[in-house]
């Protein structure tokens, strides 16, 4: 079996008696698992288990393994997964560029080299000369090519999606939709995409799992 | 692992801080009450203190000033913010109201009851301003302040209580959806007051129970206000207890100890009475609610409330410049309205001699603000990272000192003190300080903290950022307008208080509050007005500053300049 | 004199049974200079007045630039506050290293504490200045209301009750309790007196009672029975019952203290007050206060004084630094400064026939304030009663007045 990308390993998650989710999985790097189920169904908790925020109310078994890593015991920051939310949650405190080197691994250290992968990503989306800008000066679309830049600086080694488009109007959601595909399949990163809009799900083209 | 067991920590060592020194306080004072004080030769348990309080000629009066200075003042307060609330919220008026009353908020006690003393004195400013009409020479020898039904004692905490309730109200409104109650209610026929009182209050009073019953334990036993504004013969409980403890006759003590007992039991049968009160007011309310009236005598009531709320507002606006004009003043006699000459003579003779008492004052608001503050952020850290979310009844732990009145474990505290050798101190008085200051701050801080949206926690972990950094470098900073009105509002309370730092400081630490105290007791209103004023700016600034620093730092971040 | 030399005896033999570096011997002055060097003295005095805490603020600066002792005053409201403290300190087994140095105490705080044994002495007779004073011709320096002072407080300041009115409003003010009680008859509201316990308020009612009893002999000693305390007061409470009715607001609400006495007449809602410095008046004028057309006067059969002293504690963490300040308080330059009416104008303890001629005749050359009456007009000082009578003063009068709802 490839060792590379997500693996979801014998996933159960209860709350008390109830089972919320049970799944066994492979997402490829560069690959769009899709998740669908109406709300309420355990969508939200599966990507917390993932990414290590589940509340410690449930109960999980399982193993979650990166690149062949089991990350399911690491803390958040230390298993490399990047997420979307729909709302682009972009730090109000901090500009444009600070948000972007937020994300930014502490590794890279040089002020310049800092300076120059910010400008990079912002050119990557025309976005040029927008460091200094307030982020609740931009636009909508905007927002969400930073919130995605931001994310990918930080070097994820897979990427989870909560209903990243919901909230953006029908014009921009293909654009941003097809951004973040091609970044994610030009990085190969293994995506995980939970949603209710039928056309995310067409767009991913990988498989599809409904939750109850 | 180790960082967990440290986050368990933090609830525990915050009420250790909080309660530890309190429960010390009251055997401190229970002992004394009960005969036991082996310093004035007595060790043996006996009732013979609490006979003797029985058989004081001023014990029931004393008791009944207490009982009913504290109810009415807080059932008065409470119906001001609960019509004002009725009529007026969500109008421009209210909003001019919200703005004018938060910062008298900031105003301590004792400087708006010098004031407010200086304002209805029969010879004070508004007996002046109709003094040329009534044709006055001489004051009219009429009993205002110090009236033995301690009228101006009610009314000198209710100016106090209307904005700290009217807050804490607001406070609570956040999460009753207000606005759609009023809208629905309104369209069903209802008028304005009925409409809320109907919809929004049953939902509000839950909310703001534990701070009516801080009102209302700290109106019934209030010292400095009622030095300044309450009858004498006798005073409340709670002066006499102060003058027993004082007292040169040492034996008193014991019977001083068993009347802070008494006002302890006073507060706890007020408090447990309330409560019942609210039972029966919930089971006729209920019938009010379902017998259908829309509401009468509105427009009377609304105004009768604007008018009510900007009287307190005034009066202390008022009290406070007359305090001001007065430490300008040169000799300034009835009935004139302002004084022969304006002078800087007082502020030049006391300016210098300020100095030492604000820096100590500033020191120690700012000592007990920072532990406060780290205690409250390590506890809501805990919550935020592992979910420890206090219980109700830890709530109600961290309302305890707000509740319980000073007077009953001060004293015994200041024996403590003594025996573990750190009295006298500033560290002693920041520590009791922390006691009063860490409720407040806390009380302030966890709404916002719980309100601040998790997800950017997750997104920000996402990126790599550890637990520390997401709180150094992302919660804080989104949260840095809360955290600094936490640390106004701490601030505020530690400059006012006034029995901790006297007991536990030996009178070694002086503070702007002690030193206009006593001053006070000299009756120059020349100098009370120079304390009044320098103590109110020194409780102001911070709530100054937690207005400016975040526009300033934020000036180009829009969505957070604007809390 | 006798007395006090055998307990001053007493008190070395008791001194030399103690460890060495715990208590200062006043009799070795050089010692206590050396040991004082550096010290910081916590007086706790009551800091009501601005004057009053000038003149101690002066001295604070003199005692340190002299002989290298730190001032720190702690402004009480109530001296009975340090009272409690020290006795708070002793519960708690505090027996050195105690918050308080010094005490400016008088009366029944000094009964108490000696009684309770929370005073450290004697030394007040061994210090240098001793010598300046005149106990016998002065017998208010060695005996404190009555209770023998025994060298455990040293004097510094001479009090004496001494009314005041607004020349303006009151021609010719009352000269004895008598006339105040008819005075007020015909101007009711217009007088009032201190809310007993406060130190003015119990000092008008005893300033009554000697006035009033036919057996003023009986003060002096402490209360036999309750029959000679009935006996001696009756009178007391006839006037009062009398007066009360035509006291500033009826006798329902009182002042809390004797400097509140002088605010109110600035207001204008009393038109007679009085307290017991007797330059009070003067100071109220130069500051302001008053106008100047208020004048001092006494009763004609004399008026109550009694002097104020200073204590130190038992534990107290400065002995040696306290004396030094009590010392400095009895020389001939702080008592010329605080017997200045332009400082504070409190009488001397100091007998002038004892000093060096260019010293006393800086006592002679003080100018006195406007509103200042002379030794002469001064008259007759009555000595203060046994602290009994007071006590016993105080809890009838609460109950038949401060309790009257």
């Amino acid at each position: 079996m490839d060792s590379t990308g997500l693996q979801i390993e014998n996933l159960r998650i209860s709350h008390g008696d109830r089972l919320l989710v049970s799944l066994t999985n492979q997402v490829a790097p560069g690959e769009i698992l899709t998740v669908m189920g109406p709300s309420g169904s355990g969508k939200s908790t599966l990507l917390a288990a993932i990414i290590g925020t589940l509340d410690r109310s449930f109960k999980m078994t399982g193993q979650i393994i990166l690149n062949g890593t089991d990350v399911t015991t690491l803390a958040p920051e230390k298993r490399k997964i990047g997420i979307l939310f729909q709302d682009d949650l972009l730090f109000p405190h901090l500009s444009v560029g600070s948000n972007l080197a937020f994300g930014l691994p502490s590794a890279v250290r040089n002020r310049a080299k800092r300076q120059a992968a910010v400008s990079n990503a912002l050119r990557d989306v025309g976005m040029e000369g927008f460091e200094d800008r307030d982020p609740s000066t931009l636009s909508g679309g905007q927002r969400a090519r930073v919130a995605l830049m931001r994310m990918l600086l930080s070097e994820p080694c897979a990427l989870l999606l909560d209903e990243p488009f919901s909230k953006l109007d029908t014009e921009l959601r293909g654009q941003i939709r097809d951004l973040v595909f091609q970044h994610a399949r030009q990085s190969g990163l293994p995506v995980l995409m939970v949603t209710h809009d039928p056309e995310d799900a067409q767009a991913a083209g990988g498989t599809i799992i409904r939750l109850a | 692992m180790a960082q967990t067991r440290l986050n368990w920590l933090a609830p525990a060592v915050t009420i250790a801080v909080l309660t530890g020194p309190i429960l010390a306080g009251i055997a401190g004072t229970v002992l004394p009450a009960f005969g036991y004080l082996p310093a004035l030769g007595r060790a043996e348990f006996q009732a013979q203190a609490f006979s003797d309080l029985f058989q004081w000629p001023g014990f029931g009066a004393a008791v009944w000033l207490s009982l009913f200075t504290g109810v009415f003042a807080t059932v008065l307060s409470l119906g001001c913010v609960v019509l004002i609330f009725a009529g007026w919220h969500g109008t421009r008026p209210f909003q001019i109201i919200e703005r004018g009353l938060s910062p008298i908020l900031a105003v301590p006690h004792a400087a708006a009851a010098f004031g407010l003393a200086f304002l209805i004195a029969p010879s004070g400013w508004v007996a002046r301003a109709i003094a040329p009409i009534a044709g006055w020479d001489r004051p009219p020898d009429v009993l205002i302040l110090q009236d033995p039904w301690g009228f101006s004692l009610v009314a000198g905490l209710v100016v106090k209580e209307v904005p700290f309730l009217l807050l804490m109200t607001l406070a609570a409104l956040g999460q009753a959806q207000p606005a759609q109650s009023r809208q629905i209610a309104r369209a069903l026929g209802y008028g304005r007051i009925s409409g809320w009182m109907k919809t929004v209050f049953p939902r509000v009073y839950p909310q703001i129970r534990l701070p009516i019953y801080a009102v209302l334990a700290f109106s019934m036993s209030v010292v400095d206000v009622a030095m300044i504004l309450g009858p004498t013969t006798p005073p409340p409980l709670s002066v006499q207890v102060l003058k027993w403890m004082n007292d040169p006759d040492l034996t008193l003590r014991f019977r001083a100890a068993a009347a802070a007992l008494v006002q302890l039991a006073l507060v706890v049968g007020a408090l447990t009475a309330w409560w019942t009160a609210e039972r029966v007011v919930t089971w006729f309310g209920l019938r009010w609610i379902e017998k259908g009236g829309r509401g009468r005598c509105e427009t009377e009531l609304r105004a009768m409330a604007m008018v009510a709320v900007i009287l307190t507002a005034a009066t202390t606006v008022l009290g406070l410049a007359g305090l001001a004009v007065w430490s300008f003043a040169g000799l300034w006699r009835f009935p004139e309205v302002m004084p022969d000459v304006l002078t800087l003579r007082s502020w030049l003779r006391h300016g210098p001699v300020l100095w030492q008492p604000l820096v100590d004052t500033l020191v120690i608001a700012a000592s007990a603000v920072a532990i406060g503050l780290g205690l409250t952020v390590w506890c809501q850290e805990a919550e935020q990272r592992h979910g420890l979310v206090p219980s109700n009844r830890a709530l109600w732990l961290i309302y305890l000192p707000l509740i319980l009145p000073q007077i009953a474990f001060l004293t015994g505290l200041q024996t403590l003190a003594v025996l573990s050798g750190i009295d006298g101190g500033r560290g002693a008085v920041i520590a009791v300080h922390i006691v009063f200051v860490l409720p407040y701050i806390m009380l302030s801080l966890s709404d916002p903290y719980r309100a601040w949206d998790k997800r950017y926690g997750t997104i920000a972990c996402a990126l790599g950022a550890g637990q520390n950094r997401v709180m150094w470098r992302v919660r804080l900073p989104m949260l840095l307008r809360p955290v600094l009105t936490a640390a106004a509002v701490g601030f505020a309370v530690s400059v006012g208080q006034y029995l901790p730092t006297q007991l536990i400081g030996a009178g070694r630490v002086q503070t702007i509050t002690t030193e206009a105290v006593s001053l006070a007791s000299g009756g120059d209103r020349r100098i009370v007005g120079i304390y009044a004023l320098i103590q109110t700016m020194a409780a102001f600034l911070p709530f100054a500053a937690a207005l400016i620093i975040p526009a300033v730092v934020y000036r180009n971040r829009k969505e957070l300049r604007h809390g | 004199m006798q007395l006090s030399r055998r307990h001053f005896t007493f008190a070395l033999a008791a001194c030399a049974a103690m460890p060495a570096w715990a208590q200062p011997n006043p009799a070795d002055w050089d010692a206590v200079l050396k040991e004082a060097k550096g010290q910081t003295v916590y007086w706790n005095a009551w800091g009501g007045s601005d004057i009053v805490n000038g003149f101690l603020a002066w001295a604070g600066t003199r005692v340190s630039e002299e002989y290298g002792v730190t001032l720190n005053h702690v402004k009480l409201s109530d001296t009975a506050e340090a009272v409690s403290r020290v006795l708070a300190e002793k519960s708690a087994g505090k027996t050195e290293g105690g918050a308080i140095d010094l005490i400016w105490i008088n009366g029944e705080n000094f009964a108490s504490m000696k009684e309770q044994g929370l005073l450290f002495g004697p030394w007040a007779e061994a210090l240098p200045n001793w010598s300046l004073v005149d106990p016998v011709a002065n017998t208010a320096l060695t005996a404190d209301f009555t209770v023998p002072t025994d060298g455990m407080e040293a004097p510094w300041g001479m009090a004496k009750l001494v009314f005041f009115h607004d020349s303006a409003q009151v021609e010719n003010p009352p000269k004895s309790m008598v006339e105040l009680g008819e005075w007020a008859a015909a101007n009711p509201g217009r007088f009032t007196y201190p809310q007993p316990p406060d130190f003015h308020g119990s000092t008008f009612l005893k300033q009554a009672l000697i006035e009033l009893t036919a057996f003023p002999t009986l003060l002096d000693q402490p209360i036999a029975d309750d029959e000679t305390y009935t006996k001696v007061t009756e009178p007391l409470w006839t006037f009062l019952d009398a007066l009360t009715p035509n006291l500033w607001r009826k006798g329902q609400a009182y002042p809390q203290n004797g400097s509140r006495l002088i605010q109110l007449m600035a207001d204008s809602e009393i038109d007679i007050g009085f307290n017991f410095n007797p330059n009070e008046a003067s100071n109220a004028i130069s500051n302001a206060l008053l106008p100047d057309t208020v004048r001092s006067y006494v009763h004609d059969s004399g008026t109550i004084g009694n002097a104020s002293f200073v204590a130190i504690p038992f534990n107290a963490n400065a002995q040696a630094g306290a004396m030094v300040l009590a010392n400095f308080l009895m020389s001939p330059e702080a008592q010329a400064r605080m017997h200045d009416p332009a400082v504070w104008g409190l009488g001397t303890v100091l007998a002038l026939e004892k000093l060096p001629d260019a010293e006393r005749a800086a006592f002679e050359s003080i100018e006195l304030g406007v509103a200042t009456l002379t030794p002469e007009e001064l008259g007759a000082t009555l000595p203060e009663p046994h602290p009994s009578w007071m006590v016993r003063l105080e809890q009838d009068w609460t109950s038949r007045f401060g309790t009257a709802q």
